[in-house]
């Protein structure tokens, strides 16, 4: 590895930090400079003004937003979440637990999809122009249009109604044995499969083909190379950094469809906590899940960066 | 110059000129009113109620036509607002460059670094929900990748020899704009806009759906799916029409919009047919 | 009487398109195209764009580009006919009989390994030497090709060395198998012209060393009378004419390679300086990235009325920064720029119309020269509004007069540029530019995009232009032989400075200096021969030193 790589990789890691520290600053912003004021809403219209002060002092309201600002910033750096307005709960223990099935839920949607759209992509460009091909386009065309809801709700119809295989509500805790857990998250994860799959498809198809009809596949096929040679040697080393950028970009996609999905099949998770929560305007929640589902995304775009980085010869062999 | 309309730009042009007549004339096409109880809870599809009846007893078909026009009025103006801000302020930006490209695109890179739909839970968190925050919050988010293309496509367009032969000439920044870079990028937007107006629907559809866009009484594609979603489990398809419905509208849109780039790129590429 | 290696008869090809929104169409490339080629020997394609050159020459590879393939006819190599083998058999013949040398090394090469590794590939596939024998062989073809260092280059990456080395590379990956047959794909089109003429003679040297048969594609008779046995004319995916290289550039039989051979003789006659230039540029110099990167450095050439100066270099020289210093494009940092005894400032923005109007100026690619959405009656009309308030009825009499004056009919008129040809569309430039009535245009490398006839014909319509206007040309260029054809002066630029100015026919004279020298002993000339002593001169000449 030589310097220039390394500096390249640190700034791209420093510009994500800075990039985080920018959001949580407009996270912050955006639900405190706002109208309306929390001890209000959380004491009600007919809180007495003396309560209301009590709390405002407790919870800080009365100092400058910068320095509520630190102070949040700390708290987190430190793994203070802060504490939920409407439970009185403490944000980190309750999120830990989400946190996990939220992973656990988009790791299987991962697993599943990314092979998936990789082998479909290949297929597209193998049968370039082809029936395959129009299939899978006509394929993505449409999932690309379906809310997910819709996705979900049809799966809850044929395989939780018509053909009561599959629940269709996803309950899981902690204990459940493996079997069982995978089945309860069957069909949120093919919902969430289903909704980055087409996506995830159209990139790397478009990612191989440009790969494909580089002028040096053209020089290993006139070398008399077999087609499993080409793809081996010249066409996988130089399609890998494209592709691990698409997948982590859809990920990225995946972390927020999860939303939804865990809202559909009442999942417990992150996504479910976090609606809930902005329903009841329950600000620090927001705050620190908003950062936290921000943050994810941020890290698998860096990762993609970084990922064309490290593939990119002209970096990692200078002059 | 006009070509054969594809079959597949056809049809989806036909349907969402179709969806959007029902919207316009709601009033005039609904057999019952938005908030009219005509039947029981969940009746079954039937001459008297074409799609049967929601979760009150309310004609679903009447809530859905009512429900086109609330959700494609949102839409629509999202995407108004988005274009206006983003294309304006893309091209500005492309032109102008200097310290306000510079300060634009950073603030654009920032507000895209958080995923749209959690960044409008945010903010929508402790704003109230009416028609006008929603609209302005869906068009300010959607403006960013508006704000990208435009600037992109007219930052390219700027350096191309045909512009600068313009520049060369002594025309007027106006002409530059409005009559070199315009003709040129209108195709894309266009597609785009088309494109745009999808996601807005997908997001407002999004948004109802978890309890935070069109509130009741009003009524949305989105929102209906969330009032019917119970009956999913008694094999009541109810919730799963209206979300139908936004997905038949998105495919449509999104078969215009493949259509008009592909015309692109063939007025780009090659000679024609003369 | 030799063996023959190749032999094709009645080739006819076909592609197949994809337009989005359209029914795939077939269209015929190349039809009834024979050819036979005898062991050692060297066959010439020739051709515009859209010949069928290189569809032709990768025929004995069984190779089609995007869609393109084989309808009709045999391929007969080494006795048997290559287009009923099998995907197997041909898989055999690619990299092993029959060799690729690409247009474009710099991208037919896979960036991420050693070249090494993908010059030796192709032996290794077929078991033709075991990897330290191919080595040995890689090493001493990179010895014979002159390239530097021939023991360590392949543990180079493709992006860590020049142009000109990499097709050097290219060549020697192409002859490490030990092949029958080679297929040069123009492997010097890409290069400069001083470039060229090593890489030229290192492919020459190196088809003679190892006895291989060759099939050269390019579009440049000149450089491929240097190397070939045997020339074929094509056009339009037809042969045009066949015949030894002497027969084709002395006696061609068909016009239309009569017409190819003597594109380059214009009559012009060389006019003399006159007291009062149009435009004299003092002492400019101009710099790219906030005056960091120096571009130009001290330029000074001045250009009379209804005269032409060229100025020449190669990719780097500043040519074309001279042009947008000139126009303002890039303000010059020192110097100054006088138009017709009045100084211009240095910002386009500061000009007045009327010098805007008077200096304008014809691009090298004429299909994003013009807006794509504007008529040619717009184009050509929209400086007569700017500059002269011409509208309606008698702006139009003026573009169809313009359009008669290019030679093109006035239907044009409501024509869109992507329904002209290359070279129409540079005639509409050139009218767009003369709608302005200017004193001098700028001409950046106009014809170098084009076709050698279409080329020739545009340059006919500027000299004819230049009779009838009174317009002076300052014409940018990398091609010594259109300089030739129609400069009045020369500026040779090399490195951002200009190496030699003065009128033609004393720049063109001896005693050169030693840049115009390379420049001028590097272009290649139509006679056999010309390459020995190109190099045979320039080792005297370093000798000499």
């Amino acid at each position: 590895m030589s310097s220039p790589i390394v500096k390249l990789i640190a700034q791209r890691v420093a510009l994500g930090i800075l990039l985080l520290l920018a959001v949580s600053v407009l996270i912050f912003v955006g639900t405190n400079l706002l109208p309306g004021d929390v001890a209000q809403s959380i004491l009600g219209q007919a809180a007495t003004p003396v309560a209301l002060e009590n709390l405002r002092k407790e919870m800080g309201l009365n100092d400058p937003a910068y320095v509520r600002y630190f102070h949040w910033l700390f708290g987190i750096l430190q793994g203070d979440l802060g504490t939920a307005l409407t439970s009185r709960l403490d944000v980190a223990t309750s999120i830990k637990e989400r946190l996990w099935n939220t992973l656990f839920l988009a790791f299987w949607a991962a697993i599943i999809s990314v092979p998936l759209a990789i082998i479909l992509g290949l297929l597209a460009v193998r049968y370039r122009n082809g029936p395959i091909d129009k299939l899978i386009s006509g394929f993505a065309l449409a999932s690309t249009s379906l809310p997910e809801f819709f996705i979900g709700y049809l799966l809850v119809f044929i395989f939780a109604v018509t053909f009561p295989i599959l629940p269709g509500i996803s309950t899981v805790h902690e204990g459940m044995p493996f079997l069982e857990k995978m089945k309860a998250i069957a069909l949120p994860c093919t919902a969430l499969t289903l909704g980055v799959l087409a996506h995830m498809m159209r990139m790397t198809r478009a990612a191989i083909l440009n790969v494909m009809q580089s002028a040096y596949i053209e020089t290993a096929e006139l070398k008399g190379l077999s087609a499993f040679e080409i793809i081996r040697k010249h066409a996988f080393p130089n399609a890998i950094a494209p592709i691990i950028n698409v997948v982590t970009i859809n990920l990225a996609f995946l972390v927020v469809g999860v939303v939804v999905v865990e809202v559909i099949f009442v999942y417990p998770g992150m996504g479910q906590y976090l609606v809930d929560h902005v329903a009841k305007r329950d600000v620090p929640v927001v705050q620190a899940v908003g950062l936290i589902f921000a943050a994810v995304y941020i890290f698998l775009n860096v990762v993609a960066d970084v990922a064309s980085i490290l593939a990119n010869p002209r970096l990692r062999h200078p002059k | 110059m006009l070509r054969r309309i594809p079959t597949g730009a056809l049809i989806g042009l036909i349907i969402t000129a179709l969806f959007f007549l029902v919207a316009i004339f709601a009033h005039v096409v609904a057999p019952y009113g938005l908030g009219e109880i005509a039947g029981g809870v969940w009746e079954p599809m039937s001459a008297k109620f074409l799609f049967g009846t929601d979760n009150l007893g309310r004609d679903l078909l009447s809530r859905m036509i009512h429900g086109a026009q609330t959700t494609i009025l949102i839409a629509v103006l999202a995407t108004l607002l988005s274009f206006c801000m983003g294309a304006i302020l893309g091209f500005t930006a492309a032109v102008v460059g200097g310290w306000f490209d510079t300060l634009m695109s950073r603030f654009v890179d920032l507000l895209m670094a958080i995923p749209t739909l959690i960044f409008g839970l945010v903010v929508l968190s402790v704003l109230p929900s009416t028609l006008a925050t929603l609209i302005i919050v869906m068009g300010v988010l959607d403006s960013t990748r508006v704000y990208r293309l435009s600037r992109a496509v007219a930052v390219d367009l700027n350096v191309m020899d045909f512009v600068e032969a313009a520049k060369l000439r002594g025309e007027s920044k106006w002409w530059v704009i409005f009559a070199e870079i315009l003709p040129n990028a209108l195709s894309p937007l266009v597609s785009e806009f088309g494109l745009r107006f999808i996601y807005a629907v997908l997001f407002l559809s999004a948004l109802s759906f978890l309890g935070l866009g069109v509130q009741p009484p009003e009524a949305d594609w989105g929102g209906m799916v969330k009032e019917n979603k119970d009956g999913i489990i008694f094999g009541i398809p109810a919730a799963l029409i209206p979300a139908a419905a936004i997905a038949v509208l998105a495919i449509s849109v999104n078969l215009v919009a493949d259509w008009i780039l592909n015309r692109t790129t063939d007025l780009k590429g090659g000679r024609g047919n003369g | 009487m030799a063996e023959t290696l190749l032999d094709i008869k009645n080739l006819r090809i076909e592609a197949t398109t994809y337009t989005p929104g359209e029914k795939p169409r077939t269209i015929t490339i190349v039809d009834d195209v024979s050819l036979t080629l005898e062991k050692g020997k060297v066959l010439g394609l020739i051709g515009e764009s859209g010949a069928g050159k290189s569809t032709v020459g990768l025929s004995p590879m069984c190779y089609g580009r995007g869609g393109v393939s084989i309808t009709g006819g045999e391929v007969i190599l080494n006795g048997r006919d290559i287009l009923k083998q099998g995907k197997n058999g041909i898989r055999k013949l690619r990299g092993h009989e029959v060799c690729y040398v690409a247009q474009s090394a710099a991208a037919a090469f896979n960036p991420v390994q050693r070249l090494m590794d993908q010059v030796v590939e192709a032996c290794l596939t077929h078991g033709v030497a075991n990897r330290v024998e191919a080595e040995r062989r890689a090493v001493s073809l990179f010895t014979k090709l002159s390239l530097p260092d021939p023991d360590n280059i392949g543990k180079r990456y493709p992006h860590q060395v020049s142009g000109g080395q990499l097709q050097r590379v290219m060549t020697a990956m192409a002859l490490c198998p030990e092949p029958d047959l080679i297929i040069f794909d123009e492997p010097t089109t890409a290069l400069d012209v001083t470039t060229q003429i090593d890489v030229l003679a290192a492919i020459k040297e190196a088809i003679h060393a190892t006895g291989v048969a060759a099939l050269y594609i390019t579009h440049d008779l000149a450089v491929v009378a240097q190397v070939a046995d045997d020339i074929m004319v094509l056009r339009h995916g037809k042969m045009v004419e066949k015949g030894t290289t002497q027969q084709i550039i002395k006696e061609p039989r068909e016009s239309y390679t009569q017409a190819l051979v003597s594109v380059h003789h214009i009559e012009h006659q060389e006019k003399q300086p006159t007291p009062k230039p149009i435009l004299s540029v003092k002492n400019v110099t101009a710099a790219y990235g906030n005056g960091i990167v120096k571009v130009l450095k001290n330029v000074s050439v001045d250009i009379h009325p209804g005269q032409t100066l060229a100025v020449v270099g190669e990719s780097g020289s500043g040519k074309s920064t001279l042009a947008r210093a000139i126009t303002g494009l890039l303000p010059p940092q020192q110097g100054e720029v006088i138009f017709d005894g009045r100084k211009l400032s240095n910002k386009l923005a500061d000009r007045t119309k009327e010098d805007l109007r008077q200096l304008q100026m014809i691009y090298q690619m004429a299909d994003v020269a013009m807006n794509p959405r504007h008529t040619v009656g717009t184009i050509i009309g929209r400086p007569l509004t700017f500059y002269f308030g011409l509208r309606g009825a008698e702006r139009d009499r003026r573009v169809k007069e313009l359009l008669e004056e290019i030679e093109m009919g006035t239907g044009f008129i409501d024509r869109y540029p992507a329904e002209l040809s290359g070279g129409q569309k540079q005639r509409v430039c050139i009218a767009r530019a003369l709608a302005a009535k200017p004193k001098l245009i700028i001409c950046d490398e106009v014809t170098s995009a084009l076709d050698p006839l279409v080329a020739n014909g545009i340059l006919k319509l500027l000299l004819n232009l230049q009779e009838i206007e009174q317009v002076a040309y300052l014409f940018i260029t990398h091609d010594i032989a259109t300089v030739k054809s129609i400069a009045d002066s020369i500026a040779v630029m090399y490195r951002g400075e200009v190496a030699r100015y003065g009128a033609k026919s004393q720049v063109l004279t001896p005693q050169f200096d030693d840049y115009t020298d390379l420049l001028l002993s590097s272009v290649p000339a139509l006679e056999l021969g010309w390459l020995e002593k190109a190099i045979a001169g320039r080792k005297m000449a370093g000798a000499g030193n």
